[in-house]
């Protein structure tokens, strides 16, 4: 690609010394495409990046390999200091360290939403079933599903799902999320809802990845833009200065694309 | 015309119950041997992949029969395997079971890979994102699913299962196809009666096991 310059002045800025997710040289090929090229990426703690890009640009890829849903060919990516174990005990605990919000919400179809909210605790981090219950009803609460938490997963809208899927990754007490366009297959009535929940994680310092359409959350909640194309990080900026005065041509494109219709 | 029953020399309940015996053990037997074996099937060891493999596709394209007497005469009569049966009786009942599992196990173990495969990846992924172990997804998110969804199938395991333990006669098993040989010998002035009624006693067996699994595939479905 030519005519395309890297900017990283935000990320200079937060420091390296607090840096909880950070991604160096990074690669990964599926098959013949070369899906992630050369990606150096670091998330300091509590902050907010919003990954946008076009279909194919290798974001949704970028947000699977930090925690292992997809294996990487080359390079390195830490969180919280410790770089990215292999396989087996370690990589699950790693994993019950780091939320995941699916695009398709998952949430596991033959347990009640309850039930869908306590498993990790349960299972993975062995809380007792009273705290556990305790804790799943208060984060329903939160993301306002507390009224359907006997119900099963399809008996929910699509906004209602992802957010018991929120607060199933909350349950976890992760110190970083991840949010895989968490709204891409929700109607257009129920994105807010959604994105309200995020707002307010946001609002709370938790540290986030989300990889999203969403131009208004990421201009209202990130502190970083990361946009993507063609496997590569392309630019990096604040929200206000990537929207407002774009630098690579790619990004530019991008832009006038979306925003002017 | 059906006579012959009243004679008293037949205890032909007591030949459906070995029937249901066999059934019913070997049932629970094969059960939680596919199940392991399907296990092993998608486990991420590529050498535990490939047991399984071998192990599923020569057990189920050997004849039942064939297998069956080899735990007789293999097992028992040449090794000395007796199971810990004290009489012949006992030995040629868990001999059968043994064999009956081994060989209906390669096909639960199939179904339930086919009802593996109806579970989106996304339930995995979810699952393994919360930090659960392979085990832990195996078990507690993806085989409760692929069960609910392989009902039915297992249904026809089980009715072809207490069909083929009529093989088990093969080694001696007093169960009903024994009794039926025993019978057209006795009896051949009633050749079709014989017939009509063990026919009955295994629809009898057989009917209910699918109507009521039918129902309960239905009621277990999970909803996506």
């Amino acid at each position: 690609m030519s005519g395309v310059s890297v900017t990283k002045d935000v990320q200079d800025a937060a420091g390296a010394a607090d840096d909880l997710v950070v991604l160096s040289n990074v690669n990964k090929h599926f098959g013949a495409l070369h899906v992630l090229q050369n990606i150096d990426l670091s998330i300091a703690r509590g902050e907010v990046v919003v990954v946008i890009g076009p279909s194919g640009s290798g974001k949704s890829t970028l947000c699977r390999t930090i925690n292992r849903l997809e294996t990487i060919d080359s390079g390195t990516i830490t969180v919280d200091g410790k770089e990215l174990p292999s396989e087996g005990r370690e990589l699950a605990r790693l994993r019950a360290d780091v939320g995941m919000v699916f695009q398709s919400f998952n949430l596991f179809a033959h347990k009640t939403v309850l039930q869908n909210v306590m498993l990790g605790q349960l299972k993975v981090r062995k809380t007792d079933q009273a705290a556990a219950l305790e804790k799943a009803k208060s984060l329903l609460d939160r993301v306002g599903v507390g009224s359907q938490a006997d119900k099963y997963p399809a008996q929910l809208s699509g906004g209602q799902q992802q957010r018991v899927a929120i607060a199933r990754a909350l349950a976890m007490d992760p110190k970083v999320m991840l949010f895989d366009e968490p709204t891409s297959a929700l109607d257009p009535e129920m994105i807010n809802e959604v994105l309200e929940v995020m707002q307010q994680l946001a609002r709370e310092g938790m540290t986030m990845v989300v990889v999203t359409h969403e131009m208004g959350f990421a201009r209202s909640a990130a502190n970083r833009v990361v946009f993507m194309a063609d496997g590569k990080i392309v630019e990096e900026a604040a929200p206000e200065q990537f929207f407002a005065n774009p630098r690579s041509d790619r990004a530019k494109d991008f832009l006038s694309k979306i925003l002017h219709h | 015309m059906f006579d012959f029953l009243d004679s008293g020399q037949y205890d032909l309940l007591g030949a459906f119950w070995v029937t249901v015996q066999l059934t019913l053990y070997s049932a629970a037997g094969s059960l939680i041997w596919g199940t392991v074996l399907a296990g092993i099937r998608v486990s991420p060891v590529p050498l535990m992949r490939g047991f399984a493999a071998v192990y599923v596709n020569v057990v189920r394209n050997t004849p039942l029969t064939a297998l069956i007497l080899g735990c007789s005469l293999g097992l028992s009569q040449t090794l000395g395997i007796t199971l810990g049966g004290d009489t012949f009786k006992e030995t040629g009942f868990r001999l059968a079971v043994l064999g009956l599992t081994a060989y209906t196990g390669t096909f639960v173990c199939e179904a339930l890979r086919s009802g593996i495969n109806t579970v989106p990846v996304g339930q995995a992924e979810a699952a393994r994102a919360l930090g659960l172990s392979f085990f832990q997804v195996l078990t507690l998110i993806v085989l409760p699913q692929a069960f609910r969804a392989v009902i039915a199938p297992l249904a026809n395991v089980l009715i072809a299962l207490t069909k083929n333990t009529t093989v088990a006669a093969a080694i001696g098993v007093a169960e009903a196809a024994l009794l039926m040989k025993e019978m057209i010998e006795n009896e051949a002035q009633a050749l079709f009666e014989v017939f009509a009624v063990f026919a009955f006693g295994f629809v009898v067996l057989t009917l209910p096991t699918g109507l009521l699994l039918g129902w309960a595939a239905k009621r277990m479905a999970v909803k996506r």
